[in-house]
C-alpha cells in the first residue's frame, strides 16, 4: 500500500496542473489515472483554444481563471517549452444582430478584464486574413491556439520532474474516510493519503458525492470534429469564430491548430453516457455542410480523422441552466479539493485552478517549499521545427535524427525514442504519438505504425502481444504469424 | 557518408518505377545517376506482397513480389547503378535541388532531372469518414500486410473487410492462410473495385463472400474493436436506414483506395490533376516543372506492376533525350476526356511523337467503343467487350495519325 500526503484523481490537464503546483511543495503526492496516460478524456478532445474570456458571465470562476490564464501563458508555454501561438481571434459578424450579440460579448469582455478588443471593418479584416468572412469583426488579440495533449504532458512532465508520482491503470473504486484521513481502493491496490483532491473530469459528481459533497447534476454537449489535412491550413492565420449567440455559444467553426492543421467544428449536442466518444454519420454529414458553407477548404480529400469531446456542464436542474466551475474545500469534508463540472475553457484555466487547489493546502499545511522545484520542462525537440543548420548539427550530434519514421509529419528516430523513454513511463502508440505526432499526418500511420510498434517492442523489451494502442484492452497483435 | 553532390538524374523511391527507370537510363547511356530510398532495401512495396501473380506480362512467368523486384535489383547492381537506402527525401526545389537525411547526415544533391517514384499511399478510416469509436483492430490492408508479411505479426483472428481492392482481397486469403477467419468483404459500389482474377482466387476459392452496394456504417468497441455495423448503400452510395446487421469481429481491414504520394511533387511546385492525384504530365512524362518526371504509383494508380516497369522505361527513354539534348518538344495539345473516362496519362501531348496512353473507365462498361480522335477525325478506335474501372485500358497512339495543332479526344461509347 502505497502512502501519500495528497491524492490527485485524475490526470487531465486540471489533474496534471494541481499535480505542477502542489509540486512547489515538500509534499508526497500521487496522481491516480484510470487509463494509460494523461489527457485520455476530454482534455484532448477540444478545440486546443486559450480563449481569452469575452463570453463568460463577469465575477465568474470561469471568467476570473480564463483571464488570469491567458494573460500568463507566454510565460507557462515558455517555461513547458509547450508549442503555443497567441494568433488572436475575429469574431465576424454579417448583421446587425450579430453586431448586437458581439458588442454584448465585448462589454462583458472589457469587464472581466480581457484586453485590447476592439471592432474592425472589412478593410481592417482584410489585412488579418482576407479569407475570413463577414462584413466586421471584433479583434480579439489575446486568443490563441495550443496543443492541448502537449500542454497536458508537460503539465504531468514538470509535476514527475518535481516529485509527484503517477499511477496509470488506477481506477478509483472506493474511498474510504478514516478520521481525518482517507484509504483509497483503486484497480492497482489501495493508497492511503491526507488529502484527496478531486479532478476527476466527467466523473467528478460521482466522487464529489463519495468526499461527500453533492452529486452534482451534469449535462453531457457533446461536439464532434473534422480534423483536417495541412494543406488546408495553409492559408489560415487566426481562428475565425461566427457571432456568438446571445448565450455565448458559437455554432460550428473553422480553427487552425498550432501544428497548422486544421479543425471544423464541434457542434452541440446532449449525450447521457460519460465517455460517449463516437463519432456519427449525422453529425458528421452536418459538420461537412456546415463548414462547407464557411470554410472554403473544407474538401473531402483534406478529411484526416474525427474526434467528439464532452463538456460536462454543471446545471440547475429547476431553471436549466448552465453553472459556473465548482471549486470547493471545507472542514465538514477534511483534506478535500472538489473541483467539479470543469469544462470549456478548463485548458485556459487549468494553472490558475490549480493554483487555487495548492493555495488551500498550502494555508492548512503550511508545507515547506520544495527545495528544487524547477518550473520549466524541455520537450522533445522536433526535426521538422529545426533550421537547415540546425538538422545538420542535429544528425552529427545524433544521427537517429537522421532517420525519418513518420513521413507525414517529419518525425524523427530519435524523437520516437525519447517518446517511448517519457518520464512518465507512458508506451502505448497513441502516447508516443501525442508526444510526438508520429502517424498524426495524412496517412495516419501506414509508413509508420509497423515501425513504431517495433520500437515500443525492442526498447522495453516486450513481445507483440503487450503492445497497446491507447487503452489497456486495447491490444493490437494477437500473437507471432508462426 | 557517400556525399553526392551532382548528379545528371536523381531517382527519388527504389521500387519497382524507379529501379526500372534507373536500369533504362544506364543502359541509355545515361549513368550519372542515383536512387534514393528510404527503406533499408529497394524494392518498394514489392517486398511485403509475397503472393504471386507479378511479371505474367514481363517476364512470361508468375513471380511473387520479392522475386518481380529482385530481377531489377539484380539489373541494377550488375550495372553498378548507386542506390542510397535508409534516406528520406525531404524536399525537392523546382531547381532540381533535393534534400534528404539520413543517419549520416543531410545529403544535398543537384540534379539536372529528377524523376519522382514516391510510389502510393492507402485511403484510411478518416479520408473515408466511417463513424463510430475508435478501438485498435482497424487496420488499412497493406498496413496489415507489412505487420503480417514483413513483421510476423498476427493482427487479428475474427476479421471483417472493407473494400474489395486488389490488397483487401489478397489480405482476405493471406489471413485465411494465417488461421484467422474471414467473415466477408464488403464493397461499397456496385462491383468489385479490384481484379476479376483476384475475386476468384481469393475470394471464391476460400468460400469467403463478397457483398457488393455494401458500407461500414458504425464501428463498435471501445479498447479492441468488438463489432461493426454493415448497411447496404442506395445508388448514391448512401446507407439505407433499416439495412444495419451487426458483424461480431475484432478486426476490420480497409481496402478503400490508393492515393499517389505527391507530398514531395506539390514541394517541387508540380501541378497535379485532381482526377488521378497525380501530376499533369506530358507525353515524356516531365510535369509542368522542367526536368521533374514522374511515373508509376506516383503518377497513377496501376494495377499491375508489370505496367509500372514499362511506364518508368518510356520515362526514362524520355530523361535520356533530355539529357542529352537539355530539352524536350513542347506539348502544347490537351487530352480531353469524355465523363465516363476518369483521367488519362498524359494529359498533354505534341502531336508529333508516339505515346502510350492510359486511362480508367468510370464504371463497369459493356460492349463499348474507346475512340480517340483529333478534330472530330478519328485516330484510333478499340473494342471493348468489357471494360472495368479495376482495370487499366492501354492503347498506343501513333505519332502519324496525330497533327500537332488540335486537343486529342478521348471518349468511351456504349
Amino acid at each position: 500500500m502505497e502512502q501519500y500526503d495528497i491524492t490527485i484523481i485524475g490526470a487531465g490537464v486540471v489533474g496534471c496542473a494541481v499535480a505542477r503546483e502542489i509540486s512547489r511543495f515538500q509534499l508526497r503526492t500521487v496522481v491516480l489515472e484510470k487509463d494509460m496516460d494523461v489527457a485520455c478524456g476530454n482534455s484532448s478532445r477540444n478545440t486546443g483554444m486559450l480563449h481569452a474570456g469575452f463570453t463568460y458571465a463577469p465575477g465568474s470562476l470561469k471568467a476570473e481563471c480564463t483571464v488570469e490564464g491567458n494573460q500568463e501563458f507566454d510565460q507557462v508555454a515558455k517555461e513547458l517549452d509547450v508549442p503555443f501561438k497567441r494568433t488572436g481571434k475575429l469574431v465576424i459578424g454579417f448583421n446587425e444582430t450579430d453586431r448586437a450579440n458581439i458588442l454584448k460579448f465585448k462589454k462583458i469582455g472589457e469587464i472581466n478584464g480581457v484586453k485590447g478588443m476592439r471592432m474592425i471593418n472589412r478593410e481592417e479584416m482584410d489585412k488579418i486574413d482576407p479569407n475570413a468572412g463577414g462584413e466586421f469583426a471584433m479583434y480579439v488579440p489575446s486568443s490563441g491556439i495550443l496543443d492541448p495533449m502537449q500542454y497536458t504532458i508537460a503539465l504531468a512532465e514538470n509535476a514527475c520532474s518535481n516529485g509527484v508520482k503517477f499511477r496509470f491503470g488506477s481506477k478509483v473504486e472506493k474511498i474510504l474516510r478514516e478520521g481525518d484521513t482517507y484509504r483509497i481502493l483503486t484497480s492497482s491496490g489501495e493508497f492511503r493519503t491526507k488529502w484527496v483532491i478531486n479532478c476527476a473530469g466527467m466523473y467528478a459528481s460521482q466522487i464529489s458525492e463519495q468526499l461527500g459533497y453533492p452529486n452534482y447534476p451534469v449535462r453531457g454537449f457533446k461536439g464532434e470534429y473534422y480534423v483536417l489535412d495541412k494543406k488546408a491550413g495553409k492559408n489560415m492565420p487566426i481562428p475565425i469564430y461566427p457571432a456568438p449567440n446571445e448565450k455565448g455559444g458559437f455554432a460550428t467553426h473553422a480553427t487552425p491548430t498550432v501544428d497548422g492543421n486544421v479543425l471544423v467544428g464541434p457542434d452541440s449536442y446532449l449525450t447521457d453516457e460519460p465517455e460517449d466518444y463516437k463519432t456519427t454519420k449525422e453529425h458528421m454529414d452536418g459538420l461537412y455542410r456546415d463548414g462547407l458553407k464557411m470554410f472554403s477548404e473544407m474538401k473531402r480529400e483534406y478529411f484526416i480523422r474525427n474526434f467528439a469531446g464532452i463538456r460536462w456542464k454543471i446545471y440547475n436542474p429547476s431553471t436549466g441552466e448552465n453553472q459556473d466551475f465548482v471549486l470547493e474545500s471545507d472542514d465538514a469534508h477534511p483534506h478535500t479539493v472538489n473541483l467539479v463540472g470543469i469544462e470549456s475553457p478548463g485548458i485556459t484555466c487549468a494553472l490558475p485552478l490549480g493554483r487555487r487547489a495548492a493555495a488551500i493546502i498550502k494555508e492548512k499545511e503550511q508545507p515547506d517549499n520544495n527545495p528544487s522545484f524547477n518550473p520549466c520542462r524541455k520537450g522533445i525537440r522536433r526535426f521538422s521545427e529545426m533550421s537547415p543548420e540546425e538538422k545538420i548539427h542535429a544528425v552529427a550530434e545524433n544521427p537517429d535524427y537522421g532517420e525519418i519514421v513518420c513521413r507525414c509529419e517529419t518525425v524523427t528516430r530519435a524523437e520516437i525514442l525519447t517518446a517511448i523513454h517519457n518520464p512518465l513511463g507512458v508506451h502505448t502508440v497513441t502516447g508516443i504519438k501525442n508526444r510526438t505526432r508520429a502517424t498524426m499526418g495524412r496517412c495516419q500511420g501506414g509508413y509508420c505504425e509497423t515501425r513504431i510498434t517495433e520500437m515500443i517492442e525492442k526498447e522495453l523489451g516486450i513481445s507483440e502481444t503487450d503492445v497497446r494502442y491507447s487503452k489497456a484492452g486495447s491490444y493490437m497483435f494477437t500473437g507471432k504469424v508462426r | 557518408m557517400r556525399s553526392v553532390k551532382e548528379v545528371s538524374v536523381a531517382i527519388i523511391g527504389g521500387g519497382p518505377a524507379g529501379l526500372a527507370a534507373a536500369v533504362r537510363l544506364y543502359d541509355k547511356g545515361i549513368k550519372d545517376i542515383v536512387i534514393l530510398e528510404r527503406e533499408k532495401m529497394p524494392g518498394g512495396i514489392l517486398r511485403q506482397c509475397i503472393h504471386d501473380g507479378f511479371g505474367l506480362t514481363r517476364f512470361k512467368e508468375t513471380l511473387s513480389g520479392p522475386e518481380y523486384a529482385q530481377r531489377f535489383i539484380d539489373m541494377a547492381e550488375e550495372r553498378k547503378i548507386p542506390y542510397i537506402t535508409d534516406t528520406t527525401v525531404l524536399e525537392i526545389t523546382p531547381d532540381r535541388k533535393i534534400y534528404a537525411a539520413s543517419k549520416n547526415g543531410i545529403l544535398e544533391i543537384q540534379a539536372k532531372a529528377v524523376i519522382l517514384a514516391m510510389g502510393c499511399r492507402e485511403r484510411t478510416r478518416g479520408a473515408i469518414s466511417i463513424p463510430g469509436e475508435r478501438p485498435s483492430g482497424v487496420y488499412t490492408a497493406g498496413v496489415a500486410q507489412s505487420y503480417i508479411n514483413l513483421y510476423n505479426k498476427m493482427v487479428g483472428k475474427e476479421v471483417v473487410i472493407l473494400g474489395s481492392g486488389d490488397i483487401g482481397m489478397i489480405m482476405a486469403r493471406r489471413l485465411t492462410l494465417e488461421g484467422a477467419h474471414v467473415q466477408a468483404v464488403f464493397e461499397i459500389q456496385p462491383y468489385s473495385s479490384g481484379l476479376p482474377r483476384n475475386v476468384e482466387q481469393c475470394l471464391r476459392d476460400y468460400n469467403i463472400p463478397l457483398y457488393l452496394s455494401h458500407t461500414v456504417t458504425d464501428i463498435l468497441g471501445k479498447e479492441r474493436l468488438e463489432g461493426v455495423v454493415v448497411s447496404r448503400v442506395d445508388e448514391h452510395m448512401q446507407p439505407i436506414p433499416g439495412t444495419e446487421k451487426t458483424y461480431t469481429c475484432d478486426t476490420l481491414i480497409l481496402s478503400v483506395g490508393l492515393i499517389p504520394e505527391n507530398e514531395l511533387s506539390i514541394g517541387a511546385g508540380v501541378t497535379l490533376d485532381g482526377r488521378s492525384k497525380g501530376a499533369v504530365v506530358d507525353e515524356n512524362y516531365q510535369t509542368d516543372i522542367e526536368g521533374i518526371f514522374a511515373a508509376g504509383n506516383v503518377l497513377h494508380v496501376h494495377d499491375l506492376v508489370d505496367f509500372v516497369s514499362r511506364e518508368a522505361e518510356s520515362l526514362a527513354d524520355a530523361v535520356a533525350a533530355y539529357i542529352e539534348n537539355g530539352e524536350l518538344r513542347k506539348c502544347s495539345l490537351e487530352v480531353e476526356t469524355d465523363t465516363n473516362i476518369t483521367h488519362t496519362i498524359p494529359q498533354k501531348i505534341s502531336g508529333e511523337k508516339s505515346f502510350l496512353l492510359s486511362m480508367r473507365v468510370r464504371q463497369p462498361m459493356k460492349n463499348c467503343e474507346i475512340v480517340i480522335s483529333q478534330g472530330g477525325q478519328i485516330i484510333k478506335k478499340k473494342n471493348f467487350k468489357k471494360a472495368l474501372p479495376a482495370e487499366m485500358i492501354q492503347i498506343p497512339i501513333d505519332a502519324e495519325k496525330l497533327n500537332s495543332s488540335e486537343n486529342l479526344e478521348v471518349s468511351a461509347i456504349c
